[in-house]
């Protein structure tokens, strides 16, 4: 060190080990990150269960059906009383049947508020069942104890 | 550090632009941070449950007949009651044990028979609220061991076709 400063002006700190820590900091945030919030809401507080651990393998054709405790549904970003969803699930079939799909290769994920009543939380199963998705996932959230 | 030494002698050192590099850098660190969530998992209960549940009796290959468990709830939609096949508990811990006393600990070859045809059907009041019917699936289809394994019971849950809403009923 002594022979640089010498040979050069002014003193200069070497960069190389912070860059390093800083791209490492850098990876494990990329890493880290999860942009799957995009099926999630923050309206929405899952019932938790010590059960509930994430699914090893994702699942093929996901549907995300959002029940909040006020009796409505989040379908994608729309906010529609439970008797419209037929409508957004009458889109999901027709898009699976355009890929060569039936509605029972296709799981419907229920996120459902913790406080919304068990009978909202039917009627959407219900309205699944009659267009013939009997694949269901109820969804909670992971309990740490 | 000798090559680089004996190159400054003889020409000018190119200096390599570190600030803007840094910059970005630094730029790239604090998105991530701030973007950065530390999100409880999310699981699934999986059901499979199709439309089709008028009950064509008990198949005969079935060890167990089907249970049903009831839950009652009050005009708030707090939990009032849990029975399971007709017989009250009063937490789901209890429940929890008297399902693991039917299936999990039947042991034998008939032990993996019971657990894969066990079957479950709940039965719940409109306004109970959601969380308590994950739950009562929470106590039946598992438990946690001391080993921090998952105990599988009762896979197979269903549930019974859902009562009118409340206002519906009074009219």
């Amino acid at each position: 060190m002594r022979i640089r400063s010498r040979s050069s002006k002014g003193a200069e700190g070497d960069l190389t080990p912070m860059i390093d820590m800083t791209f490492q900091l850098i990876a494990f945030f990329m890493v880290l990150i999860n942009f799957t919030e995009a099926d999630q809401n923050e309206k929405i507080t899952l019932p938790t269960s010590v059960l509930a651990k994430p699914p090893e393998v994702p699942f093929e054709h996901p549907i995300f059906v959002q029940l909040q405790d006020n009796g409505r549904v989040i379908f994608g970003t729309d906010d529609v009383p439970i008797s419209a969803i037929k409508k957004y699930l009458g889109r999901e079939v027709n898009y699976l049947r355009y890929a060569e799909k039936s509605p029972s290769d296709a799981t419907v994920i229920i996120r459902a508020d913790s406080d919304a009543p068990t009978g909202d939380v039917q009627q959407v199963i219900q309205m699944c069942q009659e267009l013939k998705f009997d694949r269901f996932a109820l969804r909670a959230k992971e309990e740490v104890n | 550090m000798r090559i680089r030494n004996t190159r400054k002698l003889e020409e000018e050192q190119i200096e390599l632009q570190m600030t803007p590099m840094i910059d970005i850098v630094f730029q790239l660190l604090v998105f991530f941070v701030m973007t950065f969530k530390v999100v409880a998992q999310e699981g699934d209960f999986n059901i499979k449950m199709p439309l089709a549940s008028e009950s064509t009796g008990i198949p005969e290959d079935q060890p167990l007949p089907p249970m049903r468990l009831v839950l009652r709830s009050d005009d708030e939609g707090n939990l009032a009651g849990i029975s399971l096949n007709d017989q009250p508990f009063t937490n789901f811990r209890e429940v929890n044990e008297y399902v693991r006393s039917l299936i999990g600990d039947s042991s034998g070859p008939n032990g993996d028979a019971f657990r894969d045809s066990a079957e479950i059907e709940i039965d719940s009041d409109y306004l109970l609220k959601y969380s308590n019917v994950i739950a009562a699936v929470t106590a039946v289809t598992g438990y946690v061991d001391q080993n921090d394994k998952v105990v599988k019971l009762v896979e197979k849950i269903k549930f019974a076709p859902p009562k009118p809403a409340p206002a519906q009923q009074a009219q």
